[in-house]
């Protein structure tokens, strides 16, 4: 790989509770090269948002990192000042929220909420800023995007909102998007629309992306490499292809084995039994150990670290070489 | 946008009518207007003559038409107590009474919007704790309290503002002002301060706690994330959004302030009708009683509409709705 563009190593978020410090996000590390598209999946509470507001320095307080480093092109970003944190957000960084219905100023027009981000973060005049506010919204496929520049947002469907929050996301280049599940408030119909919109301006811009999602059809479809959380850690990273195919931790196992083929066979394989567990009930060892099939003495003492497995990484001691076959059929 | 106007001021005028009503009511109910008139000594001649002629044989809806059609035409009877046309007496108190309301409006909003927006911003901060604490003081206290604590620190201990009146006046047309005066400026500050201060708390209060919902709202963190400047997010983005559910209940506190202007005259001996109501309603004065209940109730029925107004000024969502989109 190249100098990666993003870098994220050991990042640890913390949220101080009445019933002590919760770990959201448990030393995650991951690269991201220029221009790559990264999923990242996770049962709800696996700590996918809370890895996103930590990259763009959103973290709700209480909440904030507790630990690891950030990197943007090698330089850390995670223990920004304030301001030099909000010049890199939307200038080098961009998000994308679930809700487009709600992520735009209701009472701002969208031509303006493009010019102000513009100008905020380039040279050029707001009367340049607003011919660039009408390109982009032609290139996310707004229909008479020079006449709707002045409208407001509840002139447009829901659709047609989120594109123009990818057109704000994108206004300024940013070199990485952090899109989280930018597809999930949407009627399904447009769904598969959205993500194509973003695909391919990010490909043409050479934008990397961070997909969060549910939908690992989306992902087989967009990302590069994909990475599954759980509890707040990594269990699994690699390309598409190979953690799908081949997956090599027992949960991203079982999580493929709960995805409807494509063929729309009914070879769902194994359901997981059992649930994530909630943040405050942590298990000692392997935070999966409750669920998995295949646990055994060391998965309760010790945390697995990420080993190599072909071009994947995956935190289970099964993969560990030095492991005896005779520990792990126990 | 005019069938919206049309079914407001529609709406309004039957609120006049319902209020009216009641004002007219009030002849029936408070006394005996022929005896008030009259005097004790009258013959019984004389008052029927006089029943006769303010039309009081007439039956109850009969009279209540030629009520509504003296007040449109501006008549509110006679007053009791002085013996003069109501209008002219209202007309002369009408000026220091709207001056009044007027500085106590600004003094409200002005510091209501910039407090509440700062204790909001500032959330933690110590100022930001001071002035909730003492904005508790300020809803709970009585006005007349707040009042009379003012006349005795500014006007008795350090003599710095006078206590009561309004001072010197200039007369402009039908019209008495004293803006135009030192004395007159002067002689608003206290008066002001007490009738403004129970409204510009409770503006305080409400701007705060509506302008932290809205700092949590996801089109604000969508502009945290688009890297806007802090100062661009919260007085270009959040205030504005702010403002809007606020608009409704300012407006009403603010047409408020003239029905609570009856304490803070009385505490000020301010001429105003305020104080022309509390002696009639010593002497019973009726004609002047139930003229004030209109104006009341005319000057809130207007702030109303003013605010329905602002409303469409202010949200496109609304302008769309009610005319059918673009
Ligand atoms: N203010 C908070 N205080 C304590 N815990 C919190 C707080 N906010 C979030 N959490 C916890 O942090 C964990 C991670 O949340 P996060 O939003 O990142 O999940 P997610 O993977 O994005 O889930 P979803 O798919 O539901 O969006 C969750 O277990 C959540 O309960
Ligand atoms: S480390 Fe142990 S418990 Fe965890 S996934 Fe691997 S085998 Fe299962
Ligand atoms: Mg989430």
């Amino acid at each position: 790989m190249t100098e990666p563009l993003l870098s994220v190593r050991d990042l640890t978020v913390q949220f101080p509770t009445r019933r002590g410090l919760l770990t959201a996000v448990d030393r995650l590390s991951f690269d991201l090269a220029p221009g790559e598209v990264l999923g990242l999946v996770g049962e709800s509470g696996a700590g996918k948002s809370m890895t996103g507001s930590a990259i763009i320095g959103l973290l709700e307080p209480p909440g904030r990192i507790a630990g690891g480093e950030i990197r943007l092109k090698g330089e850390r970003i995670d223990n920004l000042p304030a301001e030099a944190m909000r010049r890199i957000r939307g200038r080098r960084i961009g998000m994308i929220f679930q809700d487009p219905l709600t992520s735009l100023n209701p009472l701002i027009r969208i031509g303006d909420q493009l010019v102000e981000t513009i100008v905020t973060h380039t040279d050029r005049t707001p009367w340049e800023a607003k011919l660039h506010a009408a390109s982009l919204l032609e290139a996310v496929g707004i229909p008479a995007a020079r006449a709707r520049i002045d409208s407001y947002p509840h002139e447009f469907s829901g659709g047609m909102r989120q594109r123009v929050v990818i057109a704000l996301a994108l206004a300024a280049d940013p070199e990485l998007i952090i899109a989280d599940e930018p597809t999930t408030a949407l009627d399904v119909s447009v769904q598969a629309q959205i993500i194509a919109v973003l695909k391919d301006l990010c490909r043409d811009k050479g934008t990397a992306v961070i997909l969060i999602t549910h939908d690992m059809g989306v992902i087989a479809e967009t990302a590069d490499r994909v990475a599954v959380l759980y509890a707040g850690r990594l269990a699994e990273i690699g390309p598409v292809a190979d953690v799908i195919s081949r997956p090599h931790h027992p949960y991203t196992r079982g999580l493929m084995g709960s995805i409807p083929s494509l063929d729309g066979g009914r070879d769902r394989l194994e359901q997981i039994p059992g649930s994530m567990p909630r943040l405050s009930h942590i298990p000692p060892g392997c935070a999966f150990n409750p669920r998995c099939l295949q646990a055994f003495a060391r998965c309760v003492a010790e945390r697995p670290p990420a080993y190599r497995a072909d071009a994947s990484e995956a935190a289970c001691f099964l993969l560990d070489p030095a492991m005896s076959p005779a520990e792990a059929a126990r | 946008m005019l069938a919206f106007l049309i079914r407001r001021i529609a709406e309004a005028l039957v609120v006049m009518v319902v209020v009216a009503f009641f004002a007219f009511s009030m002849f029936r109910f408070m006394g005996d207007p022929v005896a008030n008139m009259m005097g004790p000594d009258a013959t019984i001649a004389d008052r029927e003559a006089m029943t006769k002629r303010l039309g009081l044989d007439q039956p109850f809806p009969v009279q209540f038409a030629a009520f509504l059609g003296n007040v449109a035409e501006g008549d509110f009877g006679v007053s009791f107590r002085v013996g003069r046309p109501v209008i002219d007496l209202v007309k002369e108190r009408l000026p220091a009474t709207l001056e009044l309301a007027l500085i106590s409006g600004l003094f409200a909003l002005v510091g209501g919007i910039g407090l509440g927006v700062y204790t909001a911003l500032r959330r933690d901060g110590l100022l930001s704790r001071a002035i909730m604490a003492i904005s508790l003081i300020g809803v709970s206290l009585p006005t007349f309290l707040i009042g009379i604590a003012l006349i005795y620190l500014f006007a008795v201990e350090l003599r710095w503002l006078p206590s009561f009146g309004r001072g010197e006046t200039v007369r402009i047309g039908g019209w008495t002002t004293g803006f135009l005066t030192g004395s007159g400026l002067a002689s608003l500050v206290l008066p002001s301060i007490t009738l403004g201060l129970f409204q510009m708390t409770l503006i305080m209060r409400l701007v705060r706690s509506e302008m932290l919902e809205v700092l949590r709202t996801d089109y604000i963190r969508f502009a945290r994330a688009r890297g806007l400047t802090t100062r661009a997010i919260h007085f270009g983005h959040a205030l504005k959004n702010t403002l809007v559910p606020v608009i409704t209940v300012t407006g009403l506190q603010l047409g408020s302030i003239v029905a609570f202007a009856i304490i803070t005259e009385t505490v000020f001996q301010w001429p105003g009708v305020g104080s022309l109501f509390i002696s009639s309603v010593q002497a019973v004065d009726v004609p002047v009683m139930a003229t004030y209940l209109l104006f009341v109730a005319g000057f809130f029925v207007f702030v109303n509409l003013v605010v329905d107004l602002l409303y469409f000024a202010v949200d496109p969502r609304l302008r769309s709705a009610t005319t059918g989109g673009h």
